[in-house]
């Protein structure tokens, strides 16, 4: 149905005060997204005698980010490994170690740097199982931030999502909020097949509400499954990791205007929620996807090409726009970086010219 | 049915004359030895004291076991050539002929809950770790009865403990340090063999496995199968240093002979006491030859003189040397040597005949066991109109 001045005017008239996230919270836990994948390890660790943890600093130092704080503390040496900086050699260990009978947890210390080991994730890792005809498994979850973190410089910034995702093989996921850190963590530990972790630096502080489930040992939420974190009927937005955060300021700032976004937090990135993106669509006929990662061959892109292909295609009111990151390296001075990374004003935008609203 | 007497020969351990009665029937002599001492080629030491054995022992039955898998090896790698020139094998076929006492020797001294790790070179190891001939042929061929059901070919070959064949230059070895971090781990008094050629030799992630597997005291032999050429490059054109045994500097390396059978596996004897006994990691430079090319898309004679190719097969084949040292010790005559020739020969003729007329598994098996735990059931096709469904087939060797 069209967005018509009237249906704004209702919108407005009845809009109540949504909160960010539409699940319900049956008691109020404040939780950070470090503690999340912190005690998600922890708890895993503790769970399964095989699973370990890997990386530099991952030890000792309670991880660069402190991701893995008290870890080695309460575990020791032999389960929480400092590496030395030689990540095509230690990636290949992880990958040895989970093909001889362990569940290693490898860390990179941010993606950028698995670039020196991508032939280990990639062609020892993910084409394995394959190549021996479902004979060879490997259990190995690689972990890490991902993307651009504040001024950090360009070889430190790049999001890797659309790079991993790409490979059949592998499995990766993209957590935006605590609950998303801790359920998908665990899932990615107890998961046979190799699966990429993409965290985010800069949602390592945040704090989110999480009920007691979300906090329960067995907490596991399904790889490959989007979250609708907001329901709306007039446009859909999908993003990832923090961009799911940016999708959410935009849509609580459109919702003063009456336009009512539906915002997917895609969760994972392969397997791509498909299903879901094309029912929202379905429904609200209006797609902006949203990522900050570089527009070629990106996220949005697979969206876009999959939403072409599909039925959601014949329910289009106009033609899906992707705001992702500027496609230019990234720079350090402070106004360049904001200005390569989508801001709130640039999804407003994008939503208005979508749905042709001032 | 020569498989099955090499399983016999393996159970029994020591020689039991009944087992290869019907075997040996005609052709028993009186007076013949059921095993033999012989000295080992000298070995070159690397921050090592003790040198591996000066003297091997080999049974009745070793001397057997070793000279038939070695010539089954051989004549195994020739029918591939054969194969790949009627071009029944594609892509990609690196012929292990000649290199032959390495897998033999190496596999001799392995224990049950040890492990190997090599690079494309594979199909000899691939036989001695347990792959039928007929399931390396057919793998070549790309068939279903390949041990990767024709999915991988030439190059992924896997049985349990032995992680491959693997087509990336140099990154089994970390990966086999890792098995053998997993060993370690897991406490199961398990090594882990990681294989790799004198032109991956100067891998940086070699250096990376090394010093890590001696930080951790890693169960790993890492081993150089030195044949002078990486491809078409001479050991002196890619090397600075080409003491190979030595390069892992802080790590104690051992120089072997490659074609003297006995003297790798005392070698590795050597090498499975070091690790067991928490001495971390060793590097071993066994030097040997390969007659082919590098693979079937090189003749292998650009680079090196046919009168070089000459004198390593007249004076310094494996398989020739071992039958004159058994043949000399009494371990065995050269008549039942020849019938096993004969019979290998007949084992790789029903091998090649699997290889050409077994069918491929059906196209729908492109989309299978991509994963273990597959979370979507469809399958991208070509377009988007025909999908196809992902299944599971095959039983997981390593479950954990």
């Amino acid at each position: 149905m069209a967005l018509t001045t009237t249906r704004i005017a209702k919108t407005l008239a009845g809009s109540l005060v949504r909160s960010f996230s539409t699940s319900r919270v049956v008691a109020a836990n404040q939780l950070i997204v470090r503690d999340a994948l912190n005690s998600a390890l922890d708890e895993e660790m503790e769970r399964d005698e095989t699973v370990f943890l890997m990386g530099e600093e991952v030890a000792q130092y309670d991880g660069a980010y402190k991701v893995s704080r008290g870890l080695w503390k309460k575990y020791g040496d032999k389960r929480v490994i400092d590496t030395p900086i030689t990540e095509s050699g230690f990636a290949g260990i992880a990958v040895g170690a989970a093909m001889g009978g362990l569940r290693p947890v490898c860390e990179f210390m941010t993606f950028n740097f698995s670039m020196q080991a991508i032939d280990h994730v990639i062609n020892s890792a993910s084409k394995t199982f394959y190549m021996s005809a479902g004979m060879l498994h490997v259990p190995i979850v690689f972990r890490g931030p991902n993307g651009s973190a504040a001024g950090v410089g360009a070889q430190h910034s790049q999001c890797f999502g659309a790079w991993y995702s790409h490979c059949p093989g592998l499995k990766v996921v993209s957590p935006y909020s605590s609950e998303d850190c801790r359920g998908l963590m665990k899932a990615a530990i107890r998961d046979s097949d190799p699966v990429v972790v993409l965290e985010n630096e800069l949602m390592y502080g945040t704090a989110f509400e999480v009920s007691d489930e979300v906090l329960s040992k067995d907490f596991v939420i399904p790889i490959g499954k989007a979250k609708i974190e907001r329901e709306g009927q007039h446009i859909t937005l999908v993003a990832h990791s923090r961009a799911v955060q940016l999708a959410l300021e935009a849509a609580g700032a459109l919702a003063g205007e009456g336009v009512e976004c539906e915002v997917i937090n895609l969760r994972s990135l392969r397997p791509l929620d498909e299903e879901a993106i094309v029912r929202s669509v379905t429904k609200t006929r209006n797609l902006v996807t949203v990522e900050q990662g570089w527009p070629q061959s990106g996220i949005g892109s697979e969206i876009c090409a999959r939403i072409v292909e599909s039925p959601a295609f014949h329910y289009l009111e106009s033609p899906v726009v992707r705001v992702t990151g500027v496609d230019v390296p990234m720079p350090y001075a402070r106004s360049l970086e904001v200005a390569c990374i989508p801001q709130q004003h640039d999804v407003v935008k994008a939503v208005k010219k979508v749905l042709k609203i001032q | 049915m020569l498989s099955k007497l090499i399983k016999n020969a393996l159970k029994q351990g020591q020689t039991n004359q009944r087992a290869l009665a019907p075997f040996m029937t005609g052709v028993r002599k009186a007076g013949m030895a059921t095993e033999a001492t012989f000295e080992t080629r000298p070995y070159k030491l690397h921050r090592l004291e003790e040198a591996p054995a000066a003297q091997a022992t080999c049974t009745r039955d070793e001397a057997i076991l070793f000279y038939t898998q070695m010539q089954m090896i051989r004549r195994m790698e020739s029918a591939a050539g054969n194969l790949y020139k009627e071009k029944a094998v594609r892509g990609f076929c690196h012929l292990y002929s000649g290199q032959e006492a390495i897998c033999v020797g190496i596999k001799g001294a392995l224990r049950p809950q040890d492990s190997v790790i090599t690079a494309y070179r594979d199909h000899g190891w691939a036989y001695v770790m347990g792959c039928t001939v007929n399931s390396v042929m057919a793998e070549l061929t790309g068939r279903s009865q390949g041990m990767s059901r024709g999915k991988g070919g030439s190059m992924h070959m896997y049985t349990k403990n032995f992680y491959g064949g693997n087509g990336i230059v140099g990154a089994q070895v970390p990966v086999g340090a890792g098995v053998a971090l997993a060993n370690k781990y897991l406490d199961n008094n398990g090594i882990c063999v990681a294989l790799y050629g004198d032109g991956a030799a100067n891998q940086g992630q070699l250096f990376e496995a090394y010093n890590m597997a001696k930080l951790m005291d890693l169960p790993a032999v890492f081993i150089c199968e030195n044949n002078g050429y990486g491809m078409g490059t001479s050991v002196d054109r890619a090397s600075a240093s080409t003491s190979y045994y030595t390069r892992g500097d802080y790590v104690p390396g051992i120089w072997i002979d490659g074609m003297d059978v006995l003297s790798v596996r005392e070698a590795l004897k050597y090498c499975i006491d070091h690790c067991t006994s928490g001495k971390g990691p060793l590097v071993l430079e066994v030097v040997t030859y390969r007659y082919s090319g590098h693979s079937m898309s090189d003749p292998g004679t650009s680079y090196r003189t046919r009168d070089e190719i000459q004198e390593v097969r007249q004076t310094r084949d494996p398989i020739m040397l071992f039958k004159e040292k058994i043949v000399s010790a009494d371990l065995a005559t050269t008549e039942e040597l020849k019938k096993i020739d004969i019979d290998v020969r007949k084992e790789i003729d029903e091998a090649v005949k699997v290889a050409k007329t077994d069918k491929e598994i059906a196209v729908q098996e492109l989309a299978a066991d991509i994963y273990s735990n597959p979370l979507e059931t469809t399958i991208r096709g070509t377009t988007p109109f025909d999908p196809y469904t992902h299944q599971r087939i095959s039983k997981i060797i390593n479950l954990h």
